[in-house]
């Protein structure tokens, strides 16, 4: 589905990525994890071409990316970012039906794929006329994943998309993510810093320091992993939880 | 014989200059629209153009009006006419404010917001038009109205070379040692000025999404 072949990405002389080689599968979710500045947004982005790679291959639906057009190739990927980027001049409807609309659908068929995405996304129709600006945090997030699902692409590019949320929102949108993307078999490719979100969202889990990928594991062979980078995030994830309970305790 | 009696007796001189004021001020800004709000879209998009782009505008705007008009005087087209030249003339200053603050609305458009609109496929024209553009109206529209208030105050200044408007009255006053002339083109003018800032104003109102 999405492949990554030898890709090195160097800006002003700073190395970013180096060799990398990934393979993404149809219908999976790989979460890239990562501290930041490993470079686990640089490759979200090398694949729908926010960010040229300096060497090396990407490959979408097994054709060299660079081959296709960049806005089709666009047109059918979902993006959704952190700060989720709704457009603040359109209402929810508008928003998620830009890129319909753009593709030429006829009016009514938009009205009715932009109530089927609130519904899908577990928000009530009556907020299509709403403004982003009088959204919750929560539904802002959920209407961006509308958005980015309104045309049916066979890709979803997720980049921390519930990082700004609350602990219970999140838990919440990640809940409904796991549904959706069992209903869906959407390609996502899921970029976090989060080993809970990565743990309970991924199929795999690519790990990134530094611009290397250090190694893909599914979430059961992670948590065992002998890797010192793999271990040292479940460590730190429960060094948390344990400094907590024996603060309880004591 | 006061201010008041004084125009009144001269109305339709007054409303004449004013007329010709009007389309010295309305021209240069309408022009300076037309050429800044593109530099400006321009220079916001290609950020090694905007320092020079930016400087020359400035540049334009140190050079005393006075001077500029009595340098652009021997140029052969433009000095046929010398409303022609003071439109000219005026547009050069009016270029400054809306250069800047297209510049400025445009920059200012939420990046999130715009590569948001890039990955989902949007066009550079479909970002510009249906993104950038909605989003930075009130900015561009400001500057609009800062070069017509600046291009009202200005034109009396063309009086000087001949070019007309409300200038004729004041610079008549001061050679007649006359503040009642003086005031009868300076309080036209002074109320063109509210009106062009409450004029563009409204238009920015009505264009500004929500």
């Amino acid at each position: 589905m999405i492949e990554f072949q030898n890709v090195s990405y160097h800006v002003d002389g700073v190395q970013v990525l180096t060799d990398l080689n990934l393979h993404v599968a149809r219908g999976e979710t790989l979460v890239l994890l990562g501290r930041s500045g490993s470079g686990k947004t640089t490759t979200l982005k090398l694949v729908n071409r926010l960010v040229l790679p300096s060497s090396g291959k990407i490959l979408v639906h097994g054709t060299p990316q660079d081959e296709i057009d960049v806005i089709n190739l666009r047109r059918g990927i979902g993006y959704v970012i952190q700060e989720v980027g709704l457009f603040p001049h359109f209402n929810v409807a508008r928003n998620i039906g830009l890129l319909p609309k753009i593709e030429g659908w006829p009016e009514d068929r938009i009205r009715a794929r932009v109530h089927e995405m609130l519904h899908l996304v577990g928000l009530p129709e009556d907020l299509a006329s709403r403004y982003p600006h009088q959204l919750s945090g929560g539904q802002r997030q959920r209407v961006g994943v509308a958005r980015a699902l309104a045309a049916d692409p066979a890709i979803l590019l997720m980049d921390e998309p519930f990082g700004a949320l609350d602990p219970l929102t999140r838990d919440d949108v990640q809940r409904e993510f796991l549904l959706l993307q069992q209903r869906l078999q959407k390609t996502v490719v899921f970029v976090t810093h989060d080993l809970r979100e990565a743990l309970r969202l991924g199929s795999r889990i690519a790990l990134m320091e530094a611009g290397r990928l250090v190694t893909v594991l599914s979430p059961a062979e992670f948590v065992k992993s002998s890797d010192p980078w793999a271990s040292a995030y479940v460590r730190a994830f429960g060094d948390g939880l344990e400094s907590a309970a024996n603060r309880g305790t004591s | 014989m006061n201010v008041i009696q004084f125009m009144l007796h001269n109305r339709s001189q007054v409303l004449d200059l004013t007329l010709e004021h009007l389309w010295l001020v309305g021209w240069s800004t309408f022009m300076a629209a037309l050429i800044g709000i593109p530099l400006g879209i321009l220079i916001a998009h290609r950020m090694r153009l905007n320092r020079p782009v930016l400087a020359g505008a400035n540049i334009i705007q140190t050079i005393p009006s006075l001077a500029l008009f009595g340098f652009l005087l021997p140029v052969p087209w433009l000095g046929e006419r010398v409303d022609r030249l003071a439109i000219l003339a005026l547009t050069l200053y009016a270029l400054l404010p809306i250069i800047r603050n297209t510049f400025d609305g445009i920059r200012g458009v939420d990046p999130a917001v715009v590569e948001a609109g890039r990955g989902m496929g949007l066009t550079e024209s479909q970002l510009l038009f249906k993104v950038e553009l909605p989003l930075a109206v009130s900015g561009i529209l400001s500057g609009v109205r800062i070069a017509a208030v600046i291009c009202v105050g200005l034109a009396t200044i063309a009086a000087a070379i001949g070019a007309g408007g409300l200038g004729e009255f004041i610079f008549r006053g001061l050679a007649m040692v006359d503040n009642r002339v003086i005031l009868a083109g300076a309080i036209p003018a002074a109320i063109l000025a509210l009106l062009a800032d409450f004029g563009v104003g409204w238009i920015e109102k009505r264009l500004r999404p929500r």
